[in-house]
């Protein structure tokens, strides 16, 4: 048992934590949200550069073979950068999903290209009325063509309007499948629009959508595992980004109790105050035990055991993101509910992220679950 | 970063599992896990069959005659002691006052004291808070004047656990009142035997006598049982908590008491079904359980830190003490909800060792007397040690600089 990165981890933690700190600062941020694409291309190049994307693949395929802890020191570091670019739909999730589920061929054609920052990749799997249980799709595969035609409609495709393929659920029977979607598909049809923290989204329709053979990842009728291993990875990966943002938000909170005074003195000095503050630091400290928990079960191949940890860990990991966003916003008192400073931002990123891939009672309803089993 | 055992540490915990199962009294493990009453010999007899076997001080340096083990090790040999129903080592010697002794006394002092805790002979006890001096302890009032190779001293320590038993106190006493009130207080060691000293019970909500208040007057203690240098003992007693915090946070034990929990859970029924199928009851348990699982991590991680340094536990402690004070109390409050109608019947018998059950009432489980009295017992872990929230405002002036 240890808790020590290793030196190549530290230098790359090191290395972009400077990134942010000297070229993407708040306005930047702010200007790329304004965006057409709502993020920065230059900024996905330079992350094509450190090897960032390139780093949960295999080597064979161009990528560094990276670990989820190496991706949980990844998403903290994105966390504390508030980083608007899509890293975690294309290369956590879908390009997890390619990695573990794909055919050689396409493992060739996708993961090459997603490491070098070509290609970016949405997950479209998620549909309206099936709010976050990951067995709920309507959207349907009919054999036919060569291939099969796909028709339903997806909710909320994170980063949908950057995606040059989707990955799309599909039922088939009693059973469900994944297919690659060319963007430009005939009868795939987009609605974008911005999300709460800035980021970009849409909402997919697909009328008859031709797939061929070719576009099916992993087995017909049984991408359930599949795409329940893709989404706890998923998760890992929000637990720490979560916890970066409240490290962040710490920071930035504690520099504002020592600087702003009111009474005459700096107002960290009230007990109340500290308390809180105690409290969030208490809170952070605790989500981050559990986000190590969730990155060294994610590379599990105990499923039951990788799913239990990982509800757990986002459970616990977001009601300490509520207690530390909220408490931020409250301890900057009237400037924490501006746009000016980057705590609204933080906090809006935070909440989306509660909101993301299952929330509170989602996850502890899974964990509380796992307990009717002696 | 690596959260799994390595094989070592596996054949270590293997090698603790054994000595337990083939050595750990049952009659001692069935109080433990039955909830009931520990009396003065279970706790004697216990350190001395670890003693035996050379790990009487786990958390002690082997050139004092501990384990020398590693912080995992440590963490380890806790948990499987808890989860055997092992009697809790009692912290008062082992992790208050030796470490001061180690850290401050002289050769002369460590000779005399350590061997004689470390293998259960002497029963030490604290004498720090007074009626007047709680969270604001360095405004303690007990007096020792030095009067030539003697301190005589005079004044009242409160909330001292199971001194009845002890052989010897440790004590806080004010030396001098000039200055600041920190600067003027020594640590003493009293031997409980010396004429003038008079131990008082404090009966807690429980009905349990676990507590005295202890009277000084005129009491005669040789110069040489003075630690470190006269005036200086505030440094000493704080090095004591931080040592207090860590074994403080209590994750095995909490282990241990969730375990009970969800087996009460499944034993107890709602409407005709098991307790744990009822969706509220089991978030509840789920959520405690959330709780421990990232204190143990924490924990770990605190430890192993501390490990790397060698120093003295810092302020993360105080994160230990708050989580892990909080879990076992809302254990202990599920445990006795758990109950339902049957947390109400007050049998103090039921924490004898022999009792098991009554014939009159059948449904009344054997280990359900004890839980509501725990739930009253435990509200002390959040005001003892520090109370939560003099924790806190370590955290924010320690940690945070505010």
């Amino acid at each position: 048992m240890n808790f020590d990165y290793t030196e190549e981890q530290i230098a790359l933690q090191d290395t972009l934590r400077r990134f942010y700190a000297r070229d993407y600062g708040f306005e930047h941020r702010r200007a790329m949200t304004k965006s057409a694409d709502g993020f920065d291309r230059g900024a996905w190049a330079t992350f094509a550069e450190f090897g960032i994307l390139a780093l949960p693949f295999p080597e064979d395929f161009g990528g560094l073979n990276g670990t989820a802890i190496d991706t949980m020191l990844v998403m903290e570091m994105l966390g504390r950068g508030l980083a608007l670019e899509p890293y975690l739909p294309s290369v956590v999730l879908c390009g997890g999903l390619i990695r573990d589920a794909g055919s050689a061929a396409q493992k060739e054609a996708l993961l090459p290209a997603v490491a070098g920052g070509e290609l970016m990749l949405a997950f479209a799997h998620f549909e309206a009325g099936g709010r976050y249980a990951l067995d709920q799709v309507a959207t349907k595969a009919t054999p036919g063509g060569g291939g099969w035609k796909l028709d339903g409609a997806k909710a909320v495709v994170l980063a949908a309007p950057s995606a040059g393929k989707f990955i799309v659920s599909a039922r088939e029977g009693l059973g469900l499948s994944l297919f690659l979607v060319d963007a430009g598909a005939p009868g795939l049809s987009l609605r974008s629009y911005p999300t709460q923290d800035g980021a970009r989204a849409a909402d997919l329709r697909l009328d008859g959508v031709q797939v061929g053979a070719e576009a099916l990842i992993g087995p017909a009728g049984g991408a359930l595992p599949l795409i329940e291993r893709a989404v706890d990875y998923a998760n890992a990966a929000l637990c720490a980004e979560a916890v970066g943002i409240m490290a962040a938000l710490n920071e930035v909170t504690l520099e504002y109790l020592k600087t702003r005074k009111q009474f005459g003195v700096p107002i960290g000095k009230f007990q109340a105050l500290q308390h809180r503050m105690a409290d969030m630091v208490i809170a952070t400290e605790q989500a981050r035990s559990m986000a190590t928990l969730a990155a060294v079960r994610a590379d599990s191949d105990d499923a039951a055991e990788r799913s239990r940890s990982i509800a757990a860990a986002k459970a616990y990991v977001l009601q300490s993101a509520r207690l530390v966003g909220q408490q931020a916003v409250q301890l900057h008192g009237g400037m924490g509910v501006t746009d000016e400073l980057n705590v609204g931002h933080y906090f809006k990123r935070l909440t989306m992220i509660g909101l993301s891939f299952g929330d509170v009672d989602y996850h502890l309803g899974r964990f509380s679950d796992t307990l009717l089993a002696a | 970063m690596d959260l799994n055992f390595t094989p070592e540490e596996i054949a270590f915990r293997d090698e603790v599992r054994n000595f337990l199962r083939a050595k750990l009294p049952p009659e001692i493990s069935h109080k433990v896990h039955g909830g009931k009453r520990l009396e003065k010999e279970d706790f004697v007899r216990w350190q001395k069959i670890l003693h035996a076997k050379g790990w009487g001080a786990a958390s002690w340096p082997a050139n004092h005659g501990g384990t020398g083990w590693t912080a995992v090790q440590q963490h380890i040999f806790d948990e499987e002691c808890a989860d055997a129903g092992a009697p809790m080592q009692l912290p008062f010697g082992l992790r208050m006052v030796a470490p001061v002794i180690m850290a401050f006394g002289n050769a002369m002092q460590q000779a005399r004291f350590l061997p004689r805790i470390v293998d259960g002979t002497d029963w030490w006890c604290q004498g720090y808070s007074e009626p007047g001096s709680g969270s604001d302890l360095a405004s303690l009032k007990t007096r020792a004047v030095r009067n030539g190779d003697h301190y005589v001293v005079n004044g009242q320590k409160t909330w001292n656990t199971l001194g009845q038993y002890a052989d010897w106190i440790f004590c806080l006493v004010r030396t001098s009142s000039e200055g600041r009130q920190q600067e003027g207080i020594s640590f003493l060691l009293i031997d409980m035997k010396t004429p003038g000293i008079t131990v008082r019970p404090i009966i807690m909500m429980d009905g349990e006598h676990e507590i005295n208040e202890v009277w000084f007057e005129d009491v005669r203690v040789p110069v040489e049982n003075l630690i470190g240098e006269e005036n200086k003992g505030w440094t000493y007693a704080k090095f004591l908590l931080g040592h207090e915090r860590t074994g403080i946070a209590g994750v095995g034990r909490s282990k241990r008491e969730l375990k009970k929990l969800k087996a009460i859970a499944r034993r107890e029924s709602s409407a005709g079904r098991p307790l744990i199928e009822d969706q509220r009851f089991r978030d509840r348990i789920a959520q405690v359980e959330l709780e421990l699982m990232a204190l143990e991590i924490t924990n770990l991680r605190v430890i192993s830190a501390e490990g790397e340094k060698k120093r003295a536990p810092g302020p993360e402690a105080s994160i230990l003490k708050i989580k892990g004070s909080e879990i076992q109390q809302l254990l202990t409050e599920l445990q006795m909800q758990a109950l339902g109608h049957y947390a109400l019947p007050y049998l103090h018998e039921s924490l004898d060792p022999d009792w098991s059950g009554d014939p009159a009432m059948p449904a009344y489980e054997d280990d359900a007397g004890p839980l509501s009295g725990h739930y009253f017992n435990v509200r002390k872990t959040t005001i003892y040690g520090g109370s939560n929230e003099i924790q806190k405002n370590i955290i924010s002036q320690m940690i945070l600089g505010l």
